[in-house]
């Protein structure tokens, strides 16, 4: 099933990328080549065959719960586009 | 002294024949002279160092030693170093410096390491002809006109035109082994979890894994020991004990049984290469090796699982990219969606744009069971697969790409064309397991790289028959013409 021009579109919102109307048709063609090397997959049968997450099936460790961490937030803010009083500054989001 | 490799270089040190300062400030010059052909490099940290080559030396006059002390090497620029630009070669990250040091090059700093600089790459890791970085292509120093291969191209083509011994690289489908391959070094990809993935930043986590490149497998087996061990930081390092690569490297190999699989040899596969790859094969059996054909039936499904799963992890990792809290933010951003969908459109570049968006499709309501789980599912079929060959076989041996380094851009219509050059390095990451590529021959003055894999975990064994054969071939001694 080939992507349409709408479906590029709800994916680059999902995404949060903000296409440019004119760069539309070429990331169509190219992700419609991409989903279709992809859909080779289908043709495998995989009936009965339980997924696999982490190649060697580990999980994740547990720890105790003690605080090991440091406050970095004056060393990482440092590199933020915007800061004010310890806070990251966006764009009004509430009227 | 810009040939030496490094295992020569610790020789060297060690006997007080030059100090790290000495043999850094040539390599300074020389990757000032001559990288501008190149562009293997991104930022080049000639005070640090200095710094470090410094204190390396007053180390050594106090009496420590180690192999890694005072050795001069350089790191993608992925691995974050405190305080330098850490760009992952994208315009995301073009005036992002670090606020901390990876597990990687901290470990390294530790030993003794001086730090040259960080390497050029495809941008995000992502490419396998390093065409996609911020800073532009780089070059193969056997051929200028064509690619080095990716994504740790940088590393590779640094390593490959002497500016160096040593780089570490990353490899999520290939990005050490085809590079390796395409510029006539050693490069392991070692087992899924060996390496800590701690500040080193994320395209596909099941299967990013750092190693190495380097000359010869004495040095990947010198690097590797000071890259590898459990790091509580890395939620998916594994806690096993790190064995010592060098002491196995002179082990015989009589007897060591290789599997060829034989849908390695397909149409796709460039029959000069397939020759060399022979050729290599009665190298070892010289060498007491004996040769069993073997199946790898599920072989082709990898790329097509691999572009599902790792543009979907990507595309989950590359979310925080969102410019607000470090990295490139568009200007006048005219609300919050504006200021993410700008930024992140004006930041990535076109191939990490593709995939991302292919990784929030496959992941997006119902088309996770067709895309995510089927790959997943494709992965255990792989991982099956090779669990069934080494059962009968102690390593599989077949050519590490199919065919030998492209003219720049020749690729650039068709993304599709560049994926299948992954066809041989990929399923190894889907599976987990370690690699190496080593240098076997050439194919119209072009390197030909050999591809060996080990079951988890066997490093050593990989490092052993690599420095075995580098024992009776000299394909990995030659240096490319003006290097």
């Amino acid at each position: 099933m080939a992507l349409e021009r709408s479906d590029v579109e709800k994916i680059a919102h999902l995404a949060r990328l903000g296409l440019n109307d004119a760069d539309i048709p070429r990331t169509t063609e190219a992700l419609n080549s991409i989903l279709a090397l992809v859909d080779q997959m289908q043709a495998v049968d995989t009936n009965g065959i339980e997924p696999l997450a982490h190649p060697l099936e580990a999980s994740q460790r547990l720890r105790e719960d003690a605080v090991t961490e440091r406050n970095h937030r004056d060393t990482y803010q440092a590199i933020a586009p915007a800061v004010e009083h310890g806070l990251y500054l966006v764009p009004k989001v509430i009227e | 002294m810009h040939q030496m490799t490094l295992a020569e270089i610790a020789r060297g040190l060690a006997e007080k024949k030059f100090s790290s300062e000495e043999l850094t400030r040539v390599l300074l010059e020389r990757i000032a002279r001559l990288d501008p052909q190149v562009n293997s490099f991104i930022t080049v940290t000639e005070d640090l160092a200095i710094t470090q080559a410094q204190a390396a030396d007053a180390r050594r006059a106090a009496g420590e030693n180690g192999a890694l002390l005072g050795a001069p090497l350089a790191h993608k620029d992925l691995f974050c170093t405190q305080g330098v630009r850490t760009s992952c070669a994208s315009k995301m990250l073009d005036n992002f410096k670090s606020p901390y040091d990876a597990t990687v090059v901290a470990k390294l700093a530790a030993a003794g390491a001086v730090t040259l600089g960080k390497t050029n790459m495809d941008e995000f890791a992502m490419g396998s002809a390093n065409e996609s970085s911020y800073y532009g292509a780089v070059k193969n120093p056997w051929n200028l006109e064509h690619v080095p291969g990716g994504s740790s191209g940088g590393s590779a083509a640094a390593v490959a035109a002497r500016l160096l011994p040593a780089a570490t690289g990353t490899d999520t489908g290939g990005s050490i082994r085809q590079p390796a391959a395409l510029t006539n070094l050693t490069g392991i990809k070692p087992t899924y979890g060996r390496v800590s993935r701690w500040g080193m930043i994320a395209y596909a986590s099941s299967l990013d894994q750092a190693g190495p490149l380097a000359r010869t497998a004495e040095d990947c087996a010198l690097l590797l020991q000071g890259m590898a061990g459990f790091d509580p930081q890395d939620s998916t390092s594994i806690d096993e004990p790190v064995p010592d690569y060098s002491a196995t490297l002179n082990a015989s190999i009589k007897g060591l049984r290789i599997g060829i699989p034989k849908e390695y040899f397909g149409a796709g596969l460039d029959p000069r290469i397939a020759q060399l790859v022979h050729e290599s094969v009665k190298e070892l059996e010289k060498l007491g090796a004996v040769v069993k054909e073997i199946s790898l039936p599920n072989l082709q499904h990898g790329i097509p699982a691999y572009y599902v799963i790792a543009p979907a992890e990507a595309s989950s990792n590359l979310s925080r990219f969102d410019g607000v809290r470090f990295g490139y933010r568009c200007e006048d951003p005219k609300d919050l969606t504006d200021l993410y969908k700008r930024s992140r459109a004006e930041g990535f570049g076109p191939e990490v744009q593709r995939r991302i968006m292919v990784g929030a499709y496959a992941l997006s309501a119902g088309y996770y069971d067709a895309y995510y789980l089927q790959a997943q599912k494709i992965r255990r079929l792989i991982k099956n697969d090779f669990m069934n060959a080494f059962a009968e076989v102690d390593v599989i041996l077949g050519p590490t790409t199919p065919n030998p380094a492209w003219k720049i851009g020749a690729k650039n219509a068709d993304p599709i064309a560049e994926y299948l050059e992954d066809f041989y390095t990929i399923t190894a990451n889907l599976a987990g397991l370690p690699g190496l590529s080593m240098p076997a021959g050439f194919v119209e003055g072009l390197p030909v790289g050999v591809q060996l894999l080990a079951p988890y975990f066997q490093e050593g064994r990989l490092l052993n028959v690599a420095h075995q054969y580098q024992q009776v071939t000299d394909w990995h001694t030659r240096a490319p013409t003006g290097f």
